[in-house]
C-alpha cells in the first residue's frame, strides 16, 4: 500500500519539492502540496476558492515543471495559496483543479515566495516499491 | 568538495583542467576552508558550464559559490557569439538583475539612533515587503513597456528620484537593447502590482553603519567614513523577471537539440546567441534588467520620503547600484585581442577595475563599488573592482555570503520571535510580516561573509574598502 505524501529535500540556496503517490496524478498533486509548504503550512490554508488549470508538455518531466509553474503563476497573480488538488493526466497533458484561499499574512505566516520551478533534480519516475515520484528544485 | 581532481594554482585559485566534454578549464576562487565546505555539485556545475559551445577562457566560480540550477550560483562564464557562443536563462537566474544598491545619507549613527524605532516603523510602513505585498504603482500596458525600455531613467522621469542618481547605476540606469515585445503577457501581468516592492526571502532594505574603513583612499572616493549611516537595498526584477526566467528556461530546454547543442544536463538549457530564441531572450532579459533598475529606483524614492519626514537634514545620495544576475555584452582582452563577449554572472557582481571606460568619473581612478550583502545579524561589505579581476574573471567578484544550511534546517533550529528579540538586544531592529521567514533567514544559516570577502580580496578579484553592520532591517 503506497501512502500519498510530500516532502522537501535539501538544496544549497533553494528547496527541493517531492511528491510521492500511488499514481502519477497523486504524485503531481503531492508535489503541488510540497510547493505550497515552501511558502506556508498547507494545513492552515482553507479550500475556499477554486481554480482550474491545464498544461501540456513533450514529456512527464517538463509536464511537472509546467504544472508547478502554472501554480506559481496563479499564486502570484491571485495572491492565493492552494491546499487541495485534483489532477488528471492523459499522455503528457494535464488538467487540474486547485482549491485554496487568499494569503492571510497573520494566519499563514508566508515565509518566502516561489519564483519558479527549475529543471534541476527534475525527475518523474516509479521507484522499486512501485510508488510514483515527482520532484524538482524550486527557486525561492 | 573533494579537491583531488583540482590543481591548486595559488592559495586562492583551484583549477580543473579540461576533461571529457569540457572545452575550457573550470576555475574556483576560494580559500582551502571555503572550498572544503563547498558542495561537490559546484564543481560538477562549473565543469558542465565549461562544456557549453563558445565558452571563452574558463568557467569560473567565485568564493561564495554554491549549488545552483545549471550554472553554480557564484558562476561567471563568457561566450563568444562568433564562435557559436550561447546564452543561458539558467546562467542568469530567475531573479534577473537582482542586485544591491547603497545610498549615502550624510548622517552619523547617533543621529539615526535618536529616532531608530520610529525610523524602522516608518520604513516598514512605506516599503512593501514580503509575500503578496503590492506596490502603489499600477502601470497600464503602455506605461509598463515604457518602464521596460527606460529602467531607472523611466522612474526618474516619473518623479521617483533625481537625475544625478542615474550616473551611479550600471548602464547609467537604462539597459540598452530591451524589447518589451519579447516579454510575455503573463510576465507583465505578474508584475502588474509588484512595481516598487521588495519581495521576500533574502531581500531587504537595511540601515547600516560603516564600522570599519579598510582602504582610506578608496573610501574617500566613495564618500565613506567610519560611523556613517548607509541605506542598502537588495532586490530584483520581481514577478516579471521570474516569469521570463521560467518561460525561457523551458523554451531553451526544448529547442537546444534543434540547434545541435548536446546538454550534459537539461538544467543547462541554452540557445545560440544568434538564434531566434537567443535573441528573443536577450530582448526580454534586458527588459527585466530595466524592471529591476526601476524597482530599486522606486524603493529609493520611498526610503527618501521617510527620511525627509523623520530626518529632514539627511540627503540620500546614491553610492552605486550593482546587479548580480545578468548577461551583458562587454569588451574584454583575451590572448592579446580585444573582443565582445556575452558575460554571464549568476550570483556574481561586476567588478570593473580602475580606468574602465564604463565607470562614472568619480570611480575612474579607484574601480567600481562592489556591494556585498551579508545577513541581518552580521555584516555587509563594500569592495572595489581591480585590474586583476579584469584580467582573471572578466571583471567579476563575489556577491554575498551564500547559505550554509537549508531553509528547512534553519526553521528547525531557530524561532523567528526569539531571533527578533535577540537581535533587538544587540541593537538591530528587525521588521517583518513573517516570523517563519525570519527563522529561515537566520544569520547562522549563512556562511561567514567575512571569509568570502577575505578570499575575494586575496584572490585579487576586489579590494575591501569598508565593513558595515546593520541596525535596522526591513525583511522581505
Amino acid at each position: 500500500m503506497i501512502k500519498n505524501r510530500w516532502e522537501h529535500f535539501p538544496h544549497d540556496a533553494d528547496i527541493g519539492v517531492r511528491g510521492i503517490g500511488s499514481s502519477k496524478e497523486a504524485a503531481f498533486a503531492e508535489a503541488a502540496l510540497a510547493l505550497t509548504a515552501v511558502v506556508a503550512d498547507p494545513a492552515t490554508v482553507a479550500a475556499r476558492v477554486k481554480v482550474t488549470l491545464s498544461c501540456a508538455a513533450p514529456d512527464d518531466e517538463l509536464l511537472l515543471v509546467d504544472w508547478l509553474n502554472a501554480l506559481v503563476y496563479e499564486m502570484a497573480t491571485r495572491n492565493t495559496l492552494f491546499s487541495r488538488f485534483e489532477v488528471s493526466i492523459r499522455g503528457h497533458a494535464l488538467e487540474a483543479t486547485a482549491w485554496g484561499e487568499a494569503v492571510d499574512v497573520a494566519r499563514h505566516q508566508p515565509a518566502v515566495e516561489v519564483k519558479g520551478a527549475t529543471l534541476s533534480s527534475l525527475s518523474v519516475h516509479r521507484d522499486e516499491s512501485g510508488a510514483w515520484i515527482a520532484q524538482c528544485i524550486v527557486d525561492v | 568538495m573533494d579537491t583531488g581532481r583540482l590543481t591548486r594554482q595559488s592559495d586562492f585559485e583551484w583549477v580543473l583542467p579540461p576533461e571529457g566534454a569540457m572545452r575550457v578549464p573550470a576555475v574556483i576562487f576560494a580559500s582551502a576552508e571555503l572550498i572544503r565546505d563547498m558542495d561537490d555539485k559546484v564543481l560538477e556545475q562549473a565543469s558542465n558550464v565549461a562544456s557549453l559551445p563558445g565558452i571563452v577562457k574558463a568557467s569560473y566560480a567565485m568564493p561564495d559559490a554554491h549549488w545552483g540550477y545549471g550554472f553554480p550560483i557564484g558562476g561567471v562564464a563568457a561566450f563568444d557569439p562568433e564562435a557559436g557562443g550561447v546564452i543561458s536563462a539558467g546562467g542568469v537566474g530567475f531573479d534577473i538583475s537582482c542586485g544591491v544598491r547603497n545610498l549615502l545619507t550624510g548622517l552619523k549613527r547617533p543621529e539615526a539612533e535618536a529616532v531608530k524605532t520610529r525610523l524602522a516603523d516608518a520604513l516598514f510602513q512605506a516599503i512593501p515587503a514580503g509575500v503578496g505585498s503590492t506596490g502603489k504603482l499600477s502601470l497600464n500596458d503602455k506605461e509598463m513597456d515604457q518602464m521596460l525600455l527606460g529602467g531607472a531613467r523611466w522612474a526618474v522621469e516619473r518623479g521617483y528620484g533625481e537625475a544625478a542618481d542615474l550616473d551611479r547605476i550600471e548602464e547609467a540606469g537604462m539597459m540598452a537593447g530591451a524589447r518589451p515585445e519579447c516579454v510575455s503577457h503573463r510576465a507583465k501581468k505578474r508584475q502588474h502590482k509588484e512595481v516598487g516592492t521588495l519581495g521576500s526571502g533574502n531581500h531587504y532594505l537595511e540601515l547600516q553603519e560603516v564600522v570599519e574603513i579598510l582602504d582610506a583612499e578608496i573610501a574617500q572616493a566613495f564618500g565613506l567614513s567610519r560611523g556613517d549611516v548607509v541605506v542598502s537595498i537588495h532586490c530584483g526584477s520581481r514577478g516579471l523577471g521570474h516569469q521570463i526566467g521560467t518561460e525561457f528556461l523551458r523554451r531553451m530546454a526544448v529547442t537546444a537539440a534543434e540547434h545541435g547543442i548536446v546538454l550534459p544536463d537539461r538544467e543547462l538549457a541554452c540557445a545560440p546567441i544568434h538564434s531566434e530564441t537567443g535573441q528573443t531572450y536577450l530582448g526580454a532579459m534586458r527588459a527585466a534588467i530595466n524592471c529591476a533598475l526601476a524597482n530599486r529606483q522606486v524603493l529609493t524614492h520611498l526610503a527618501r520620503e521617510v527620511f525627509e519626514k523623520l530626518l529632514p537634514g539627511a540627503k540620500l545620495e546614491l553610492l552605486f547600484d550593482v546587479s548580480h544576475n545578468t548577461c551583458k555584452v562587454e569588451e574584454h582582452e583575451v590572448d592579446g585581442r580585444k573582443s565582445r563577449f556575452f558575460v554571464h554572472r549568476k550570483g556574481a557582481t561586476r567588478a570593473f577595475g580602475p580606468g574602465h571606460p564604463d565607470l562614472p568619473e568619480a570611480f575612474s581612478k579607484v574601480g567600481q563599488p562592489v556591494l556585498i550583502g551579508g545577513t541581518m545579524g552580521t555584516e555587509s561589505y563594500i569592495l572595489a573592482g581591480t585590474e586583476a579581476a579584469m584580467a582573471n574573471t572578466f571583471g567579476s567578484a563575489c556577491h554575498g555570503a551564500g547559505r550554509a544550511m537549508s531553509r528547512h534546517q534553519a526553521r528547525k533550529q531557530w524561532r523567528g520571535r526569539q531571533l527578533i528579540d535577540d537581535l533587538a538586544r544587540r541593537g538591530i531592529l528587525i521588521r517583518s510580516r513573517s516570523e517563519r521567514g525570519i527563522a529561515e533567514e537566520a544569520p547562522g544559516a549563512y556562511k561567514d561573509v567575512g571569509a568570502v570577502v577575505d578570499a575575494t580580496e586575496r584572490a585579487g578579484l576586489a579590494r575591501t574598502v569598508a565593513r558595515l553592520r546593520p541596525f535596522i532591517c526591513i525583511k522581505g
